[in-house]
């Protein structure tokens, strides 16, 4: 895919959360959609290498979300991708889905994690990361599989993921990359206004890891970073992604109000629909910022 | 059952479980390249050691960070690795309890935690390196397996067994020697209880260090001994034969008795419709103190002479009554309560205190 249709995927995949959040009455807004930039450009811009009709080949590149508050932006994804059929989106958070209101490992194909509470899947990518490595060395794996490792900024404030950090960087974890959804809002505000965050980057750097920064919605940059070879710096790489949370529904960027809800009423959810509609119609005649 | 010989006499051999715990890492390595060792900080003590010698690219030190190695250890084993997490039990499961519940028990993981010097044994430290609810924490997480050894010999196969085991699991030890009660032949399975001796008087079920102590009792009160070693899945159809046949149970343990050996057994036999009397031996929902082993377990009231004490201290007679389907149907005839009938069954005399006040026909204890 191109640039262009990258966009106009993210924004489907928008439209995708909207609906599948207001069918389910309940789940997080704010935070999926704005990673849908990311998500997408992982998925089908060649970042991630993965066998839809094999989801657990061996040599799959491993996608874990920490942050598993935010999978309504992943489910979608998966759909579009050919691990299971988009028609079961709407099964979201209700009884007898396959589809948890925070991921829980293989309960469908492509989701490699349990998480929701914050903190633990930067622990499992490291387990991950080098488990694989091990393996590679050992000739048991014929090429070496990434492991990327989605985390909220709030989640910068559970200990636990310093820990991994500081385990990664130590053991030269170069095939492990932390995205970190630098949106700014939690549950309760603004961060730096729940629990400071700043200087995140330079605290990230003297963890040991080698840090990007972003723009979380400018397709082109996403994918530099994402292809930038990291076996140089012998380090595991954290990308700072900043994204505007609830991207593409005017009412609800940069809220923190929309950090844990779905739009409720049907106003809401028609104004939702009609703010992604007019990105995605008008995808042809928007000049991205890259270009 | 065979088990070793002259284990009262005082020259029988003492080696501290986690030896066994240690000698297993290193077996199960040899059987399976698959096997990975991780470890906070404490590679000695736990016996991981021994592990990193035999295979130091197997071997990952994690450092003071006990929520990162479950963590870890569950991404290990969803890449095909058989991890064991080695840390003191206050810590592993008590420091990492969300991430055992979440990353290991709810993902069904195929990781092992071990806590070591488990028990109020563990002694001078004192209160917070006591971990005294650790059996209780882990036996209530779905898909967990808990393993509570007797022993050296015992902590080994147990080490073995559970690197086959496909599934999370918990084995606890502590950091004493213990007497070597079983042998290489004693059989062991996961998941099934050993009678250790026979008897009539009462059954006693004891785990880990209270098993030896349970032998001991035994010999006073006819005591028959099951070693409980797997906590969780319990051995229901042993407990409940013994049950039925003693008439009492006595349960003990070096663990808070609510939520542990104790309260396993007590549910099950409950479930089961067994109605029996029930004590248990062990710590009676207190924290621990600084002091020497031995102080502290006679102290907390953890030793022989205790199993023994509640034995004697059985008020009620033993229960018979099978529940499922035979409840039989007991008329109080006028003037008598049901300590008459109770009385009049078994000749001893109902002592109960704070209850009887809302049940027709039953008067308060004398």
């Amino acid at each position: 895919m191109n640039i262009r249709e990258l966009q106009d995927k993210a924004n489907l995949i928008r439209e995708d959360i909207i609906k599948m959040l207001v069918a389910a009455g309940s789940g997080h807004s704010a935070g999926p959609l704005g990673m849908a930039d990311i998500f997408t450009a992982l998925y089908f811009g060649g970042v991630l290498e993965y066998r839809a009709d094999e989801p657990w080949w061996r040599e799959r590149d491993r996608l874990v979300l920490s942050a598993g508050h935010i999978v309504p932006v992943l489910y979608p994804v998966l759909a579009h991708a050919g691990f299971f059929p988009i028609e079961e989106i709407y099964t979201l958070r209700k009884i007898n889905s396959r589809l948890q209101g925070h991921p829980h490992a293989k309960s469908v194909p492509g989701i490699e994690n349990t998480s929701g509470p914050l903190g633990q899947g930067t622990s499992v990518a490291v387990g991950m990361a080098l488990a694989l490595k091990m393996d590679f060395k050992a000739g048991r794996l014929p090429r070496l599989p990434r492991v990327i490792c989605v985390d909220s900024d709030g989640e910068m404030q559970e200990g636990q993921t310093w820990e991994s950090f500081m385990f990664a960087a130590k053991n030269h974890l170069d095939n492990l990359t932390y995205v970190i959804d630098r949106n700014h809002i939690q549950i309760d505000g603004y961060t730096e206004e729940i629990m400071p965050l700043e200087p995140l980057v330079e605290k990230l750097e003297s963890f040991g890891l080698q840090v990007f920064e972003v723009d979380g919605h400018n397709m082109q940059a996403i994918l530099d970073a994402f292809n930038h070879d990291a076996s140089v710096h012998r380090k595991p790489v954290a990308i700072v992604a900043n994204t505007t949370p609830g991207k593409g529904v005017k009412y609800m960027e940069n809220k923190y109000e929309w950090h844990g809800k779905p739009p409720s009423e049907p106003g809401e959810a028609v104004e939702a629909l009609t703010d992604i509609h007019a990105l995605r119609t008008l995808g042809g005649k928007i000049v991205s910022e890259h270009e | 059952m065979q088990l070793a010989k002259d284990i009262f006499s005082d020259k029988v051999e003492k080696v501290a479980p986690r030896d066994g715990y240690g000698k297993g890492l290193v077996a199960a390595g040899r059987k399976n390249e698959n096997v990975v060792v991780l470890c906070c900080d404490l590679t000695e003590s736990t016996r991981s050691q021994w592990f990193k010698e035999a295979f130091p690219d197997r071997f990952i030190e994690v450092g003071v960070a006990e929520q990162n190695m479950a963590g870890m250890a569950v991404g290990m084993a969803l890449s095909g690795k058989i991890p064991f997490c080695s840390s003191y039990a206050v810590f592993n499961p008590g420091r990492n309890w969300d991430q055992i519940r979440v990353s290991v028990c709810y993902t069904n993981a195929n990781v092992k935690i071990a806590g070591a010097h488990a028990g109020i044994s563990v002694g001078p430290d004192g209160a917070t390196h006591q971990a005294l609810e650790d059996i209780a924490i882990t036996r209530v997480l779905p898909n967990m397996t808990v393993v509570v050894p007797c022993d050296s010999i015992e902590a080994e196969k147990a080490t073995v067994a559970l690197a086959v085991h496909d599934g999370p699991a918990y084995i606890r030890f502590g950091r004493e020697k213990l007497p070597v009660i079983t042998t290489k032949k004693t059989p062991f399975e996961l998941g099934r209880a050993e009678v250790f001796r026979e008897g009539k008087g009462v059954t006693i079920v004891a785990c880990g260090a209270m098993v030896y102590e349970a032998l001991i009792a035994a010999q006073e009160v006819d005591g028959e001994v099951i070693n409980c070693h797997t906590i969780k899945p319990l051995d229901v159809e042993a407990m409940v034969a013994s049950a039925k046949k003693t008439g009492r149970v006595v349960t003990a343990e070096e663990h808070q008795v609510n939520g542990g050996l104790g309260g396993a057994v007590a549910e099950a036999l409950t479930d089961a419709g067994v109605a029996v009397p029930i004590k248990r031996v062990g710590m009676q929902d207190s924290f621990g103190e600084s002091g020497d082993p031995e102080e502290l377990l006679k102290k907390y009231k953890m030793k022989a002479e205790n199993i023994v004490e509640a034995v004697r201290n059985f008020s009620v007679g033993r229960g018979i009554l099978d529940l499922v389907g035979k409840m039989p149907k007991i008329t109080i005839p006028k003037g008598k309560t049901v300590d008459d009938l109770i009385h009049e069954a078994t000749g001893e005399i109902a002592v109960r205190r704070n209850v009887g006040k809302n049940i027709p026909g039953m008067k308060p204890g004398r």
